[in-house]
């Protein structure tokens, strides 16, 4: 053992990851070289052929059939590996376009001139007089998602500890830069900072105790290690219980949720869009494949633990959602919510089996796909409701916006519709898609909690909508006009929602085709 | 038991989706056109609905050229989910049933539309109260249409957004707006029933198609059956405003009169009787869900006509009513394939009588500056010819008067009750008694004695555009149970798989009785009503029925004690949890923005140690959950 092995590293099948990663350090460079009257631009120009470049690939990977596990076994590309990375690069592209928005905020981006400066200072006042920018978060959210690609194809515990921390800091400091309503974003960023830090802890040290029960880090072995246990099961157990806390935590589950208001509260809106899809996303995905593939054998142990999760969350996230008043806090609680149905599916996903294809994986990554492009429309749509103090959040000052700007109206009742899982929308196809998997999984008892849990938040939000259309318009609000780097993401996000509402079929097969991680 | 065999669709018939589409597209116009369509945009809906009613009869008249056999028509439409297990097209199904539906809800939703024009002239927003009514069309015709549950579902939950939208049309009256509110909210527990069934034909049969139940209903494990039914039975439910589900409806009438009659008269209401019918293959098969239908439509029969005999709100009068006459056709669906013609048979003659009395309603209202009060009504028959005729057209079908429409179908449904089961039968009876006692009251108080009108009120017939639809309304409530009632039997057999049955010309002894039992109630009725003044304040009354009557025999409360307050409660205590734990620290953050005092960073400190106490705790309480999965 003492001989060193030559690492091996296939390139081109990774390089998707990898070319993202360059694209984030690209933008590092030119943060440092390039003049601040350019860095805008350049790194709109990055981000653009970084995460294009990356999508490029990736297809051009899927049509070669390219697969297996790399990189000395700490990561799979699979089909679940696929459609993730496809997600979350096209949600990663779309939510950046909401980052370099500046029409809305008279030439002004969502963030801080001067995130360093403290909040009201004259160093503050002078930062926003020269027009100064961050372009930094570009950059940043470039290295976030890099992160969450490795976090979701992970297959040994190290790497996926890695990946967590290095999609986690970028957003922690992304969440505390917010132009307006500076104490609150910085408030945001501390407490999600040591609360992560806090879940990272538990991540850890039940990493270690999942090492003494199997003797390696790597998925394969854990999961042999459960077929033929040398150790006690408590140690398994408990590194189980204390994983799950570390990944409940960013999937935003109760009673790890505390962070989720009050984060996407502070928040720039740009970057609760990109949490809330995205990092729900990877933490969802690397969730799904730690518990499939490591503990699979084991299901009969974190099962039950899961569901109770799965109903705190629904009932906790829908409960509150109902009495917010201000729409950033309601979609935070909403996402808590679509937190607890997507783990539903995680649920009953294990007892599916190869000759049943409703495949739970398949239906994660459905309800994941709709729910991402309703989100990052609603944010984009959060972001250009404003009044002169910049975004108007209370939900009394969005009465009447559907009347002065029907479509504006439309698409964000139609986005609100597929988040309450109404028909010929694509958050109903999710939701029977999760539900049946958890049905044909057999905990038909928590497909009916999820239904009633369901039923109740579609008043949620068809009370928004409501106020929009039938109340009378509030003073001084009104939908600002933004660049097509707003209006795209939104586009795209009731097209795409309306698509898998009505079409559904070409996307499930594609997901069904492609829903088994390697092991 | 019978399968459901179709044929392809061929010429007209493969336009039958235009049947739906025309009124959609039309509602989406009129939604989206701002102020263009503001002048005449209602004859838009006009049209849409009357050529929605053109391709409908079309239909009917091909159908009826059609062998019997030949009748019942597929129209795919497209593959709407195909994943593994399942898959759900998207299609049309065509058949005797669905037909007769369709005729229902585009002829008597035109005229409904036509009277509109004239009752809705002088409303400022006229334009979005016609793209809601033809939105409701496209729904409903959508529901009836469907071929497999799940595409019913959709329609099912457009026809319940209209429905909400509609009642809480006058927005700016609190009631209207609690109104729709409760109707959603009630609607939404019987939607709980109508997910869950499906989930359970998709777990069971691997489909949702009307074909692939009616084909594996047969061989389902009883168990499932009933669960099945029931589930169906708890969504036809809250549709229908059939008890516990029913106290929607009598709110549902803060809604502009029209609304009143298509919606909660004609058509919506009805839904749950067309769902029990469609799924008769499940109820063959479930005796219990069967007889659990039957229970349900008896108890509100007879709930819907206490709530009638003592309400002075015509509106509501004709509203418990309603729920007593879907009673009837949900007991006569719950008898089985004795009972499924003539459930369809009331529902059709019910909504040509009952539209045409809710509109009448409306045109007593329109005379009377929208005072529902009928204790302020009286000696209205002078001054309203046309209405005073056409509504007494109503009072003597809903009645059963010999030879008009309700005189055949409720007398039906009568006899098949008496034959499942004389307990049953004599409810249905008594219904009948109270059904003529309390449109006799209506009648009186609101036409007949001397005129109590309020001070400035001069009542006057309505425009002819609302007279007109008054009058082919009356029509057919007299001549509508002549038209069918020899040939729905046969006509339905194929599609429902009731038992055709002969019908004697004579009245049996059971149709005399109840014959003698509805004179009774006119005559009670009369001689409370028509031989007394009616006060013009409603007595105080300790009268137990009538207390209990003018309450909707506390719905309201057994749903307040049952549901209302422990939900509120739950989420008041979860809201407690969330501002002292969550609220605190942001909401104290925003508040001192300016201030930046040392209060915020002590707040923002106990903030973060209750947080990770919080998760502390939840890491013990997955501690707790894994070992007790492990203990059992």
């Amino acid at each position: 053992m003492n001989q060193i092995a030559t690492p091996t590293f296939e390139w081109m099948p990774l390089a998707p990851v990898l070319a993202v990663l360059l694209a984030a350090c690209v933008g590092v460079v030119v943060e440092a070289l390039v003049p601040r009257a350019y860095r805008f631009v350049s790194q709109l120009g990055v981000v653009a052929l970084g995460l294009l470049a990356a999508l490029g690939l990736l297809i051009v990977n899927y049509f070669a059939h390219s697969s297996g596990i790399m990189a000395m076994g700490s990561i799979s590309l699979d089909g679940p590996t696929y459609l993730m990375w496809g997600s979350l690069l096209v949600f990663g592209l779309l939510s950046m376009m909401v980052f370099a928005e500046r029409t809305l905020n008279n030439g002004a981006s969502a963030f801080a001139a001067s995130a360093a400066s403290v909040p009201g200072s004259v160093a503050e006042a002078e930062a926003t007089a020269a027009r100064h920018e961050h372009t930094e978060v570009f950059p940043l959210a470039l290295f976030s998602l890099s992160g969450m690609m490795v976090f979701v194809s992970a297959t040994d515990l190290i790497t996926a500890f890695v990946a967590l921390e290095v999609m986690s800091l970028p957003l922690y400091l992304l969440s505390g830069m917010a132009r307006r309503r500076r104490l609150l974003s910085q408030e945001a960023a501390l407490k999600y900072f040591l609360l992560g830090a806090l879940s990272s802890a538990f991540f850890l040290f039940g990493m270690a105790l999942m090492y003494g029960y199997a003797g390696s880090f790597d998925y394969r072995a854990i999961d042999a290690a459960v077929l033929a246990p040398t150790y006690g099961h408590g140690l398994l157990l408990v590194g189980t219980g204390l994983m799950a806390v570390g990944l409940l935590f960013k999937i935003g589950a109760v009673p790890f949720h505390n962070w989720v208001p009050d984060v996407y509260v502070g928040s720039p809106t740009p970057v609760t869009s990109f949490m809330a899809i995205c990092t729900k996303l990877a933490a969802v995905g690397a969730t799904a494949r730690f518990f499939f593939v490591a503990l699979g054998a084991d299901r009969w142990s974190w099962q039950p633990m899961i569901a109770v999760i799965a109903v705190l969350t629904m009932i906790v996230g829908v409960v509150l959602a109902m009495s917010q008043t201000d729409i950033k806090r309601l979609l935070a609680y909403s996402s808590v919510s679509h937190a607890g149905f997507i783990l539903v599916a995680v649920v009953g996903a294990t007892v599916a089996t190869a000759n049943d294809p409703a495949s739970s994986v398949a239906s994660i990554l459905f309800y994941l796909l709709a729910y991402g492009f309703a989100t990052v429309g609603a944010f984009a749509i959060v972001t250009m409701v404003r009044n002169s103090a910049g975004e108007a959040h209370d939900i009394d000052s969005w009465s009447g916006i559907g009347r002065s700007n029907p479509v504006i109206g439309a698409v964000f009742a139609l986005l609100m519709l597929s988040f309450a899982g109404i028909p010929l929308t694509g958050g109903f196809i999710g939701k029977w898609e999760v539900f049946a998997s958890a049905w044909e999984g057999g905990y038909a008892w928590l497909v009916v909690v999820a239904v009633m849990a369901s039923l109740v938040a579609a008043y949620v939000y068809l009370k928004v909508v409501v106020r929009m259309f039938f109340a009378e318009s509030a003073e001084g609000v009104s939908v600002a006009k933004a660049s097509l780097l707003t209006l795209v993401p939104i586009g795209v996000g009731a097209v795409a929602t309306l698509y898998l509402g009505l079409f559904p079929g070409p996307v499930l097969d594609l997901m069904t085709a492609s829903s088994v991680f390697l092991r | 038991m019978i399968t459901l065999e179709t044929v392809a669709a061929t010429g007209v018939f493969s336009l039958a989706w235009l049947m739906i589409a025309v009124p959609a597209v039309a509602a989406a116009l009129l939604l989206v056109s701002g102020s263009f369509f503001d002048r005449a945009g209602h004859w838009l809906a006009v049209a849409a609905v009357a050529l929605s009613f053109g391709i409908a009869l079309w239909l009917f008249i091909a159908m009826m050229a059609a062998d019997p056999e030949q009748r019942a028509v597929g129209v795919p439409l497209y593959t709407w989910i195909d994943s593994g297990t399942w898959s759900i097209s998207a299609g049309l199904l065509i058949d005797q049933l669905s037909i007769l539906f369709a005729l229902l809800i585009t002829g008597v939703g035109g005229l409904i539309h036509l009277y509109s024009v004239g009752y809705m002239a002088h409303d400022p927003r006229r334009r979005r109260f016609f793209a809601f009514l033809n939105l409701f069309v496209a729904a409903m015709l959508l529901l009836v249409l469907a071929d497999n549950y799940l595409v019913l579902f959709v329609g099912w939950e457009g026809v319940g957004l209209a429905s909400y939208l509609l009642i809480g049309f006058w927005q700016y009256k609190p009631s209207a707006a609690a109104a729709a509110k409760k109707a959603f909210v009630m609607n939404r527990v019987g939607d709980l029933g109508m997910t869950t069934a499906v989930m359970a034909m998709l777990a069971l049969f691997g489909s949702s198609s009307f074909e692939a139940v009616n084909a594996g209903a047969g061989k389902l494990d009883p168990a499932w059956a009933t669960a099945i039914g029931l589930l169906l039975l708890l969504a036809a439910c809250g549709k229908s405003a059939q008890v516990p589900l029913q106290a929607w409806l009598l709110d549902a009438m803060e809604g502009p009169t029209p609304v009143s009659a298509l919606i909660h008269a004609a058509t919506m209401v009805t839904a749950g009787v067309y769902l029990v019918v469609r799924s008769n293959a499940v109820f063959n098969v479930a005796p219990i869900a069967a007889t659990a239908v039957v229970l349900v439509g008896t108890v509100t029969l007879l709930v819907g006509a206490w709530i009638g005999t003592s309400k002075d709100d015509i509106k509501k009068v004709l509203a418990g009513s309603t729920m007593s006459q879907i009673g009837y056709m949900m007991l006569a669906a719950g008898i089985g394939p004795a009972g499924y013609a003539f459930a369809i048979f009331h529902l059709l003659t019910h909504g040509f009588f009952k539209a045409n009395m809710f509109l009448g309603a409306g045109s007593v209202m329109h005379a009377m500056d929208d005072d529902v009060n009928m204790r302020h009504y009286g000696a209205l028959s002078k001054v309203m010819r046309i209405t005073f005729l056409t509504f007494s057209m109503g009072f003597l079908a809903i009645i059963g008067f010999p030879f008009f429409s309700g005189y055949y179908s409720k007398d039906h449904i009568i006899e098949a009750a008496f034959h499942q089961n004389a307990l049953i039968g004599w409810a249905a009876l008594i219904g009948a008694g109270i059904t003529a006692f309390y449109m006799t009251r209506l009648m009186l108080m609101t036409f007949f004695g001397e005129s109590r009108w309020r001070e400035g009120v001069h009542p006057h017939e309505s425009p002819k555009i609302m007279t007109i639809p008054l009058i082919i309304l009356a029509i057919f409530s007299v001549i509508g149970g002549v038209l069918m009632n020899s040939w729905i039997q046969e006509w339905l057999e194929p599609a429902v798989g009731n038992h055709v049955e002969e019908l004697s010309l004579m009245p049996s002894a059971i149709g005399w009785a109840t014959m003698g039992v509805v004179a009774l109630g006119v005559a009670v009725g009369w001689f409370f009503f028509g031989q007394r003044r009616v006060p013009e304040e409603a007595p105080v009354s300790k009268n137990f029925f009538t207390v209990m009557g003018r309450n909707d025999l506390f719905g309201d409360t057994v749903n307040d004690v049952v549901a209302v307050q422990p939900t509120m409660l739950a989420a008041r205590g979860v809201v407690v949890a969330d501002h002292t734990m969550i609220d605190g620290g942001v909401n104290g953050a925003a508040g001192l923005l300016a201030k930046l005092s040392t209060q915020t960073r002590r707040l923002q400190t106990g903030q973060i140690r209750t947080y990770a106490l919080t998760m502390s705790l939840g890491v013990v309480g997955i501690g707790v959950v894994m070992i007790l999965s492990q203990l059992g």
